[in-house]
């Protein structure tokens, strides 16, 4: 077991230093997700102006790898266009079901590309995506909200 | 803690290959009994046997294949009967696992609640009160909360000291005229809790409840004799007592199983069938419908032949003194809180804890890493996680051939948990 490997100091800083934690008003998505395997739990908020996602708050309680998973999550996709954040959420994805295969495109996913080495702990990946998941959700609700506006 | 092993540790560790695995270059220490327990090689051995030598369908057939697995089957029946004091073998009916021992009995109230001819004992109604307590797993929880939603009865509990034992005292308030059961744990999965039972049983019987036991982790560690805890039914599971998976029982006092409507209906539980109706067979034939686990029940008279050589008063003494020197050593640990009775009286070799704010997924991960096995989560046990105010533990449990040298390992690598996290 290299544990290096997943418990990168990237990982580690981002477990111990949370960027954008916290709720936060304006939002028109929220979304509650549950890991029922260990009961990590995430409320994600999305603020989406236009075409936008303005902001990604979020209160989590869980491992370093679902608490540091949310705080690169809210880097990459707050203040970026929806349609941006849908892809990183495609290939964080993609990466998080690689076993192994794949480093991840630094350009695109930054630090998430730290979280490659998780996708080696099938028991873990769960815990990387939960964050994720919760966006998925929440920017659907607040599409919804908005009337779905979005070309 | 001079209190001294009954068990010969290295002989029993010979028995389990697996034992001697390794996880990356670090040997296994095998701390995770209480999920589900490793298997000596007399129980795989007796499988084999089975399997290559008279491997058939049982209660079936007229050959001499047919007519050695019936005897194989019945005779493990009987083998787990006399290992848990059943009056008669016919008390034993084989499941699936504990789950599903459980079911069967909450399904027999379900389905006599919509039988008007039903006995009394098993018709549940708006007003009635089913009683569980605050440390069940969910396999203890679940089908009693879904009774009581789809009959209008009432799910009380008994609430868990701030030591993780049971508070006894609300027992005479908790369990009134109005209880039909009482089923609770014998031994508390998260908090390794061994609860005293004859308090709750007298209660029960004062009352008429009926009362059943949630023995799956009992029956695996301490000696345990329907008879003499006197009550009605007991649950418990072969994968836990070095058995193996796929097999459980469900035990209960012979009037009540005839009074019992079956849970699962089809082949071989009838006595007759027309197109329009059937005769059901004589427990516990009318509890095992369709092909029972044979080879499983093989293995599992061969696990209760090793316990009953190795003797349960030793296990319990082997484990009692293990416990002991768990907690003596976590307790050492800075920053480790154990979630439960923090002295090895009436409490098993299984020790939950959090330690400071690292979150026991990280704490395992790293474990892992040092051939570590433990438990990380919830344990199957929420509302045990809630009272304590915690989402999860990490949770290291012990057995027949475990060691002072793995609990050691435990707590070294504790300090490596600290260092990545703290």
């Amino acid at each position: 077991m290299d544990l290096d490997e997943l418990y990168q100091e990237v990982i580690l800083d981002h477990y111990k230093r949370p960027r954008g934690a916290g709720l936060r008003e304006p939002y028109e998505g929220e979304s509650h997700q549950v890991n029922p395997t260990c009961g990590d739990e995430i409320t994600l908020r999305v603020h989406v102006k236009g075409d936008r996602v303005a902001d990604v708050s979020y209160e989590n309680v869980g491992c370093s790898i679902s608490k540091a998973s949310a705080s690169v999550l809210y880097e990459l996709v707050h203040d970026t266009t929806v349609d941006d954040a849908l892809a990183r959420l495609a290939e964080f994805t993609e990466l998080m079901n690689s076993k192994g295969q794949s480093d991840g495109d630094e350009e695109t996913l930054e630090d998430a590309v730290a979280f490659a080495g998780v996708s080696k702990y099938p028991m873990r990946v769960k815990c990387a995506l939960l964050g994720w998941m919760a966006f998925k959700d929440a920017l659907v609700r607040a599409e919804a909200e908005t009337g779905g506006s979005r070309p | 803690m001079e209190a001294v092993s009954k068990l010969d540790v290295e002989a029993i560790r010979a028995d389990f290959p697996i034992l001697q695995r390794r996880i990356g270059d670090k040997p296994l220490a095998y701390l995770d009994s209480a999920a589900t327990s490793q298997k000596p090689v007399q129980v795989v051995d007796a499988m084999r046997r089975f399997t290559d030598h008279s491997n058939a369908n049982i209660s079936r057939s007229v050959h001499t294949l047919g007519a050695e697995a019936t005897e194989a089957y019945e005779g493990a029946r009987a083998r787990v009967a006399a290992f848990i004091g059943a009056p008669s073998a016919d008390e034993v009916v084989f499941t699936k696992n504990s789950t599903e021992a459980i079911n069967l009995l909450a399904y027999a109230f379900q389905n006599a609640a919509l039988d008007p001819h039903a006995d009394p004992r098993f018709r549940l109604a708006p007003g009635d009160e089913i009683v569980v307590t605050e440390m069940e797993h969910h396999a203890n929880l679940i089908p009693w909360q879904q009774l009581a939603l789809r009959t209008g009865a009432t799910l009380k509990w008994i609430g868990i000291t701030d030591h993780g034992r049971l508070d006894l005292e609300a027992v005479p308030e908790v369990i009134t005229e109005r209880t039909k059961l009482v089923s609770f744990t014998h031994v508390a999965n998260l908090l390794g809790t061994v609860n005293p039972t004859s308090q709750i049983t007298a209660r029960a019987r004062e009352v008429g409840a009926l009362v059943g036991l949630d023995a799956s982790q009992s029956v695996p560690h301490i000696p345990v004799n329907v008879a003499d805890l006197g009550v009605d039914f007991i649950a418990f599971t072969g994968h836990k007592m070095l058995g193996p998976t796929g097999i459980g029982v469900l035990w209960a006092k012979a009037d009540l199983l005839d009074a019992m409507p079956p849970f699962l209906t089809g082949g071989s539980m009838i006595k007759t069938v027309t197109m329009e109706k059937t005769t059901f067979a004589e427990a516990p034939a009318k509890f095992e419908a369709g092909t029972p686990p044979i080879a499983e029940a093989v293995g599992l008279a061969a696990a209760v032949d090793y316990l009953d050589a190795l003797g349960m008063e030793n296990v319990r003494a082997h484990e009692k003194e293990l416990a002991g020197y768990m907690l003596e050593r976590l307790e050492s640990v800075d920053g480790l809180t154990v979630i439960g009775p923090r002295v090895p009286i009436g409490r098993g070799a299984t020790v939950s804890f959090t330690f400071a704010d690292i979150h026991p997924h990280d704490v395992g991960q790293i474990l892992d890493a040092e051939g570590i096995a433990v438990r990380v989560g919830h344990h199957c046990a929420k509302p045990t996680c809630d009272r304590f105010g915690v989402n999860a533990t990490t949770r290291a449990s012990g057995y027949v051939y475990n060691t002072h040298e793995e609990i050691d390992r435990l707590v070294a690598a504790l300090a490596q948990v600290r260092k990545v996290f703290g």
